[in-house]
């Protein structure tokens, strides 16, 4: 469904690449998160399948189409497949959470008969039923990302990129997210997940790729987070923090890297 | 649908953006009146003109049938014979000023004049047999008028030699330069214009930029997400047109026909009439401007 081969991605020329010579295989159906520290290439990856950026090197493929050298009046086709999530919901504020839904579809010309259809129908799968007619300020933040995952869906995608789909949201709340992307994720749509939350990476145990530097260092099957410290270095008594994306580091940081 | 839904998106941008687009109406509207302006000055500049007047310098009037001041005239109306009387002399005496000779007869001269004055001259019906035949004159050096009129002047037949550029030139030149002048003018208020619709433009692209970042994401075409933009502009530029279409009929039905005409009538003046042909093009100027701001902003601001 996904699948990377040989991909690099230099943003500036003469910087550390983004993404390294990263070959990932997403079959149809996975589920699969992708942990990493701030800076190790996850959103790179995700914008890559998006079509946002082209790779400098290698080729990415995204149901069976091959993105990078997709021409940009096909852009449009190819985003129709895929539904995304944020972790700051990008919802419309000036509209109600029906009309946040249904403008996903207006706006790729659905007919309005499908539209009357399908959004209560997803609202209500998402659990948003009897609240269509609230705006997003009137929601809370695991509410207001059920509305985001609806919009998402609606056009029913056969790819759902979530990108720290619950950075916003307090453990329980994440649970009910997590739980709603596991049942989307059994109907069939494969479902791509950028996270920080070691909690739930370790309690779905689902396929994890870890992203380190723009390299993929360790691709488990049913894999739990990994060495929280190890992802996500505990600078506390380092004086000096390594900027992701210059390249240069000083000898004398003390990196707690292993694994 | 998808038009009900581009026509909302656009009106919610006007609303949003009301300000500015009444700006850009209002600096089509001024620019759109002086290209106008300059239009209608050219179109009174043409209907001054005879068929004549850019091919010869001279043209000499034949004795009309009837009564003539002039005293080479007492003969009545100029014959045959007397007209290649004159051809000859052209030709002999001549030779070196003229280079071409028309004739235009009284049916010729009829044909003009109906097409001229369609609906009659100052009221009064002429027939072929009120026109004058001619010859028309053009010279090799367009300075030797004096010299041609002298010679052809009094002669049998020639009622009168005329130079009808004497007359009109200082004129059509004082035309020339309101039209230049308006024609300047509306260059910069062109300019502004474009300014303007591309900061218009990209105010809304910026404050729609949600809207459109979700469009994007969710798979909407390139011209889904543009045609607002593009029609906000379009529609307030033709706005500005439109209001300037109108002003030009107002000024042209008061200050023409209502006034130039009764005061000084024996002049031909533009008329409503050229102000409705002027205004599709003023129509046509207003699309292009707009179409052209934004295709340099929309390809920057709202790109997939």
């Amino acid at each position: 469904m996904i699948r990377f081969e040989n991909v690099s991605k230099v943003y500036a020329r003469g910087a550390r690449p983004a993404l390294d010579q990263v070959s990932v295989d997403v079959e149809r159906g996975e589920f699969v998160f992708l942990v990493g520290a701030s800076g190790s290439g996850k959103s790179t990856f995700l914008s890559l399948v998006l079509r946002e950026q082209r790779p400098t090197r290698g080729r990415v493929y995204v149901a069976g189409r091959d993105v990078a050298n997709l021409s940009g009046w096909r852009v449009p086709t190819l985003r129709r497949q895929l539904g995304v999530v944020f972790q700051d919901f990008r919802l419309l504020q000036n509209k109600t959470v029906h009309e946040n839904v249904a403008f996903a579809l207006q706006v790729i010309g659905k007919p309005r008969h499908v539209i009357r259809d399908t959004v209560p129908e997803v609202l209500d799968m998402v659990g948003l039923a009897g609240k269509e007619k609230r705006m997003p300020t009137e929601l809370s933040g695991g509410e207001q990302q059920r509305a985001a995952i609806a919009r998402a869906i609606v056009n029913r995608p056969q790819i759902l990129l979530a990108d720290e789909p619950t950075g916003n949201l307090d453990p329980t709340t994440s649970l009910g997210i997590m739980r709603l992307l596991d049942r989307i994720n059994r109907t069939g749509t494969t479902v791509v997940m950028a996270t920080h939350d070691d909690e739930i990476v370790n309690e779905m145990r689902r396929r994890v790729v870890e992203l380190s530097d723009g390299v993929v260092v360790r691709d488990e099957a049913s894999g739990g987070y990994g060495e929280r410290e190890a992802i996500l270095p505990d600078v506390g008594s380092s004086p000096v923090l390594d900027a992701p994306g210059t390249g240069t580091r000083l000898p004398a940081a003390p990196t707690v890297r292993g694994s | 649908m998808r038009f009900q839904f581009v026509l909302g998106e656009v009106f919610s941008g006007l609303r949003r953006n009301t300000t500015m687009v009444v700006a850009v109406v209002l600096v089509t509207f001024v620019s759109l009146t002086f290209v106008g302006a300059g239009a209608l000055l050219q179109a009174q500049i043409g209907k001054l003109k005879d068929d004549w007047y850019d091919k010869v310098e001279v043209s000499v009037f034949l004795c009309p049938q009837g009564k003539s001041a002039a005293p080479s005239c007492a003969g009545g109306e100029a014959t045959d014979q007397q007209v290649e009387a004159l051809r000859e002399v052209i030709r002999t005496e001549l030779s070196g000023e003229v280079s071409t000779v028309w004739f235009e007869s009284k049916a010729q001269a009829f044909e003009a004049f109906e097409e001229r004055y369609p609906d009659g001259y100052q009221g009064t019906q002429l027939t072929e047999a009120d026109m004058q035949a001619s010859l028309r004159l053009k010279l090799t050096d367009a300075e030797q008028v004096a010299v041609v009129s002298d010679v052809l002047s009094g002669r049998d037949g020639v009622e009168i030699v005329e130079d009808q550029r004497a007359v009109f030139e200082p004129l059509f030149r004082t035309l020339n330069v309101a039209t230049l002048l308006a024609a300047g003018l509306a260059g910069v208020m062109l300019l502004a214009a474009v300014l303007l619709i591309t900061t218009t433009i990209r105010l809304s692209a910026v404050s729609r930029r949600k809207e459109t970042e979700i469009m994007r994401l969710v798979g909407a075409s390139n011209l889904f997400i543009q045609l607002p933009f593009l029609l906000e502009g379009a529609l307030a530029a033709v706005l500005g047109s439109l209001l300037a279409g109108g002003g030009l009929w107002l000024a042209v039905r008061f200050m023409v026909t209502d006034w130039l005409e009764r005061s000084v009538d024996w002049v031909a003046y533009v008329s409503e009439v050229d102000v409705l042909r002027i205004a599709p093009l003023l129509v046509v100027v207003a699309v292009a401007l707009a179409a052209l701001s934004s295709f340099f902003t929309l390809n920057r601001y709202t790109r997939i």
